[in-house]
């Protein structure tokens, strides 16, 4: 069977348009509320990212950091994060799902057994921010086993060599971090520049599924639709805080920005 | 696991950077991969370049101020009775403290790249003090990170960074101390490492700073095996050395030297800050069995909960105050090499009292925590063991909590 994350990207493609990824972290501002933002941007997204939220985050910026110490605060666990998938799948058993987080969160909880749930949960893909190629080999080929997606993360500075022996290594997605920033940083690179480092990646491999992320929003988005994926994460995250200090319904907002930025790449 | 003999300890790590098999690595995003290994190949061809170490001599020498003094506190010795009590008073070198020597080299290697930026993290206040005077010294733009409750607790040392021309950053994120500074810091070189140099500032990170510390600390060690001999004839015969240890590179600096020599001869002992006597928190991953975990690019014991959720760490003293440990202190604890103690809050400040009181020398909070136990341990001992402590920083940066905790009279004008 065809893993979910392969089938969001034949389809979009047939629709001749980028596959709209989102980050969410799980838990934030609850459990509760991270599940029905799920469900509802789910009608917009085509896949779905869901944060482990993790304390010392070296590679996310404000935004995403605020969002990750509120769901801490109100006391998500791992098995939580598994639970909301769980109940997620449920309803939209063919969305996909990647989990994304740092390394010492499944290193706590053990490899093997951060595998076994995330497939018996619906996890189809997992991107692991501080686990770099080839220290990920072992992992990745484990993942494999488990039918899940392990994304590799390649940045402006990954080497062409290096490039090679990651894409030739990899699954069949990967991830592009548009610039050198962490996540939710202003876009400091021309749209163009992206798209021809883009274009050099996608040409190593061109049956290797490329996303583009790092400071996406809703004004950048649209001149970066010819990828194969765009991920808008922080601009995410920004809307749940902003929601919540206006006292303002954050799944309704959320859903409202995703469904925004699902026009601009139409 | 299990030490080789004859090469240095930093060299020790595997390809992957993990000395013993699983501490240390390079837990990195994807983005620093090319920095780190531009960094790696450069100090590993300038450490074993002769004009490089010359350079490195020169300023340490000429600038740092070498050696550092190695003295008998006599009078400690006579009240406590037991062992010989001496002191190596790192403390000495200019600025202040051992951060001096991490600093100084990693300037050294940021002009050999061609960077103009450098930036580093800071907990007590020194490393980012030495930092922005060594940056001043070699012509780098500096910024130091450093958590908010830190900037208010060691004040002397953001005023001698603003002094210097750094810029000091405020980090309010988490528990505004130590961990979160260093986090700060990476994230701003992940978003900046194409112009700019990381130091970090203690022997914690990805493998090569772990080495790139290590290698610059172990100028305490080298001094003093001169200086042993010097005043003994050879190596003495019981020799114990003392030193706190946060992220420990003031005590592998000091040690690193006596690495291959027999423990029954030479003995390490580590103090941890074991935080308020009342307290659950502390800064003591070896001392209470925390679990291994990564943290800032490297597997270590850590202090975390069930899940790996990073956990807030206490302690009066700012510069160990750190949940991890560097690698290397990981591995020479389970290669069984050096033994690992705490000392609390209350601990500290006594030893602080004792020192002071009897000797003319006033040891930062740091190393009040090795004296501590030092002080305990000399007493048990006979006269021919010779215990020596290295007094690594100054108390000048712990006037404020001081005086709040001892009252005026120990904190002397400087």
């Amino acid at each position: 069977m065809l893993n979910p994350i392969s089938f969001a990207f034949k389809k979009a493609r047939q629709e001749n348009r980028a596959a709209l990824l989102t980050y969410t972290v799980a838990g934030d501002s609850s459990k509760k509320q991270s599940l029905d933002i799920l469900k509802s941007i789910s009608k917009s997204a085509d896949i779905l990212e869901l944060g482990i939220p993790h304390n010392t985050p070296v590679a996310d910026g404000s935004q995403i950091q605020t969002s990750a110490y509120r769901a801490i605060k109100n006391g998500i666990k791992m098995n939580d994060i598994f639970k909301i998938v769980k109940d997620f799948k449920k309803s939209n058993k063919s969305k996909p799902i990647i989990l994304m987080g740092y390394f010492n969160m499944i290193f706590q909880y053990g490899e093997n057994k951060f595998l076994n749930k995330c497939n018996s949960s619906g996890v189809n893909g997992l991107i692991v921010v501080d686990l770099p190629w080839p220290e990920n080999k072992n992992f990745a080929k484990k993942c494999k086993k488990k039918s899940i997606y392990f994304i590799q993360l390649l940045s402006p500075t990954t080497t062409k060599q290096r490039l090679e022996r990651i894409i030739k290594d990899s699954h069949p997605m990967n991830y592009f971090i548009s610039m050198l920033s962490t996540t939710g940083g202003k876009l400091k690179v021309p749209t163009n520049d992206i798209l021809k480092n883009y274009t050099k990646i996608k040409k190593i491999d061109p049956k290797k599924e490329i996303v583009i992320g790092f400071g996406i929003t809703e004004k950048t988005i649209g001149k970066l639709k010819s990828a194969d994926g765009l991920v808008v994460g922080s601009a995410i995250c920004k809307e749940i805080s902003k929601s919540l200090k206006h006292r303002q319904n954050p799944v309704t907002n959320v859903s409202k920005l995703v469904k925004k930025l699902k026009s601009k790449i139409l | 696991m299990k030490i080789k003999k004859k090469i240095p300890l930093i060299d020790q790590a595997n390809k992957l950077g993990f000395w013993g098999g699983k501490f240390g690595g390079n837990y990195v995003p994807e983005t620093l991969k090319k920095p780190i290994e531009d960094l790696e190949i450069l100090f590993n061809k300038l450490k074993n370049d002769k004009r490089f170490i010359d350079e490195r001599d020169d300023y340490f020498k000429n600038w740092v101020g070498t050696p550092t003094r190695f003295i008998k506190l006599k009078n400690l010795t006579n009240h406590v009775g037991g062992a010989q009590i001496w002191s190596k008073i790192v403390s000495d070198a200019n600025g202040g403290a051992h951060k001096i020597y991490n600093a100084t080299v990693h300037c050294l290697l940021a002009k050999r790249s061609g960077k103009k930026f450098i930036i580093g993290d800071t907990g007590a206040g020194y490393a980012g003090k030495m930092l922005s005077m060594a940056a001043k010294k070699f012509g780098l733009k500096c910024k130091i990170f450093m958590g908010a409750k830190d900037i208010a607790r060691q004040q002397p040392n953001v005023k001698a960074m603003k002094k210097n021309g750094a810029e000091v950053i405020p980090v309010y994120s988490g528990s505004q101390t130590l961990v979160d500074a260093v986090s700060e810091c990476m994230r701003f070189w992940v978003a900046n490492c194409d112009t700019t140099a990381m130091c970090v500032g203690s022997t914690v990170g990805p493998a090569v700073f772990v080495r790139i510390c290590g290698w610059s600390t172990s100028q305490i060690s080298r001094e003093l095996k001169v200086q042993l001999i010097d005043e003994f004839g050879s190596i003495p015969k019981k020799l114990k050395l003392y030193n706190c240890v946060g992220g420990g590179s003031s005590s592998f600096g000091f040690w690193n030297e006596f690495m291959d020599y027999d423990k029954k001869q030479c003995e390490f002992i580590g103090v941890e800050a074991g935080g308020p006597a009342k307290s659950k928190k502390h800064a003591a991953p070896l001392t209470y069995g925390s679990k291994i975990g990564i943290l800032h690019g490297a597997a270590q014991y850590v202090n975390q909960d069930l899940d790996g959720q990073i956990e807030e760490t206490e302690s009066i003293s700012a510069g160990l105050d750190y949940p991890g440990i560097s690698p290397l202190h990981c591995f020479l604890k389970d290669a069984k090499r050096a033994r690992y103690t705490a000392a609390t809050d209350e601990d500290a400040l006594s030893a602080y009292k004792t020192v002071t009181k009897f000797e003319k020398l006033r040891p930062s909070l740091e190393p009040s925590h090795a004296f501590s136990v030092a002080i305990k341990e000399a007493k048990k001992l006979s006269k021919d063991t010779i215990v020596v402590v290295n007094s690594c920083g100054d108390a000048y940066k712990d006037r404020e909590i001081l005086k709040k905790r001892l009252g005026k009279k120990y904190v002397e004008p400087n």
